[in-house]
């Protein structure tokens, strides 16, 4: 009897750690031959743009060096979960992403699946880039081949348990992760659209600006309302309220092309570098950035 | 007696403490204010929002030039936090370049202060001076919301 009641006990277990091991399979968003398909020959010069909008070198930047375009990583980002470390994605074959295919900067940018078929961590702002069209993720994977490989490993992220189960980020992107893309609002103008894509999809302002969850999830009822940072050094501001709600449309496109505020101060820390690249894409994105930004509805910082 | 007198003495030094040493916090973040201010003036006229006027620019400069000069000597060891202020431990972790940064400031300020007669010497010397802004407040100053 005993027996039955160990053995009906093991078939529980491996049939739910089976369970778990099916449900969070890494599923890309493409195959080769989907790929294939879409037909992208892959524009550098577009691609630039992308780059920028996306703000890639924040994080994959070489470290102690100032070009944007040097793209070795090893910056650490410090999080409650402990340390990441982005990795080179210049197109050194052997330290950087040089052997990949479109299709994997595609699947890496758009479902955070590496090549080699495993999750990537959410540090990696995928919940935001999987909003991103095909067309900008081909784009930009021309113009990251252009640039010049650099030579560096990364350190390997130092992360806690249980965060160091790669596997069971399948599991997460089940609760947080739609992997829906963004459709255009046909009732909202083109430039509307225009900048919600460029916020919620390569400019992934959610990503410091929006609090998050228990699990590192944006909450998204709070989106965009402000947000202790991660590091645990001051906050990222409320776009949706406070003096925020005061700051014009041509305030924003200011303090987006060069920093400075409204009240004379000019942005830090992060938004430094952010300011930086949105200042390489043509006013016209900033304008949509700040017509976006203006059309969402008021709402306070989410309680803590 | 012995504990009255140790009161007194705990009290007089908290007293000569406080007069001796006033708040550089409060005091860099009064000058930074100011030229926050005096920033937001050259800015709007750089960009043509503000009619240009040398008057204004020479004391706009003059008041960046102070508080260039005086801030760098308001991060002693024992400010680096409370008063709400806004400054990043980096700036203790890389002194050196910090005070270099703040040198830097003093020099383009006064290159200005120098160079600048008209509007087009305005124009040619204010991209120097507003370039020191963000170099510091990336690395040094937290993010406010």
């Amino acid at each position: 009897m005993k027996g039955v009641a160990v053995l009906l006990a093991l078939v529980v277990v491996v049939a739910g750690a089976a369970l778990a091991w099916a449900l969070s399979e890494p599923r890309p968003r493409y195959s080769a031959e989907e790929w294939r398909s879409l037909g992208f020959a892959g524009d550098p010069a577009a691609g630039r743009l992308v780059f920028y909008a996306g703000g890639c070198d924040s994080c994959h930047k070489s470290q102690r060096q100032d070009d944007p375009l040097k793209l070795g990583g090893g910056l650490e980002l410090k999080t409650p979960f402990g340390s990441f470390f982005p990795p080179n994605i210049s197109p050194d074959p052997v330290d950087g992403i040089g052997a990949w295919r479109p299709v994997d900067v595609a699947n890496a940018l758009l479902s955070g699946v590496s090549p080699r078929g495993t999750h990537f961590y959410p540090a990696f702002p995928y919940a935001s880039y999987q909003r991103m069209t095909p067309k900008d993720a081909a784009d930009l994977a021309a113009f990251l081949r252009s640039l010049p490989g650099v030579k560096s490993k990364t350190p390997r992220n130092a992360l806690a348990f249980p965060f160091s189960i790669r596997r069971a980020l399948g599991l997460w992107k089940l609760l947080y992760f739609d992997n829906a893309g963004l459709r255009p609002d046909p009732s909202q103008s083109e430039q509307w659209n225009r900048g919600r894509y460029l916020v919620e999809g390569p400019g992934h302002c959610g990503e410091c600006h929006t609090p998050r969850g228990f699990l590192g999830e944006m909450e998204l009822k709070h989106a965009l309302a402000g947000a202790p940072l991660p590091d645990g050094h001051g906050k990222a501001a409320n776009l949706r309220g406070g003096d925020f709600l005061n700051w014009t449309e041509a305030d924003i496109v200011e303090a987006l092309t060069s920093g400075f505020t409204p009240a004379g101060d000019v942005l830090g820390a992060g938004m430094t570098a952010v300011v930086r690249n949105l200042a390489e894409l043509p006013e016209s994105d900033r304008m949509a950035i700040a017509v976006y930004l203006k059309s969402l509805p008021p709402l306070g910082p989410a309680a803590r | 007696m012995k504990r009255s007198l140790a009161v007194i003495l705990a009290l007089a030094c908290g007293v000569t403490a406080v007069l001796a040493d006033t708040d550089p916090i409060a005091e860099r973040r009064a000058l930074m204010k100011h030229d926050g201010e005096a920033a937001k003036t050259l800015f709007g006229m750089a960009k043509g929002k503000i009619p240009f006027d040398l008057a204004t620019v020479k004391e706009s400069l003059k008041t960046l030039d102070e508080g260039a000069t005086k801030s760098a000597a308001l991060f002693p060891d024992n400010s680096k936090t409370g008063g709400g202020t806004a400054a990043l431990p980096a700036i203790w972790e890389n002194k050196a370049d910090f005070d270099a940064r703040f040198a830097q400031f003093v020099k383009d300020v006064q290159a200005a202060q120098a160079g600048i007669t008209d509007e087009a010497t305005f124009k040619q010397f204010a991209p120097a001076v507003f370039k020191n802004c963000g170099g510091c407040h990336e690395l040094y100053k937290a993010k406010s919301g």
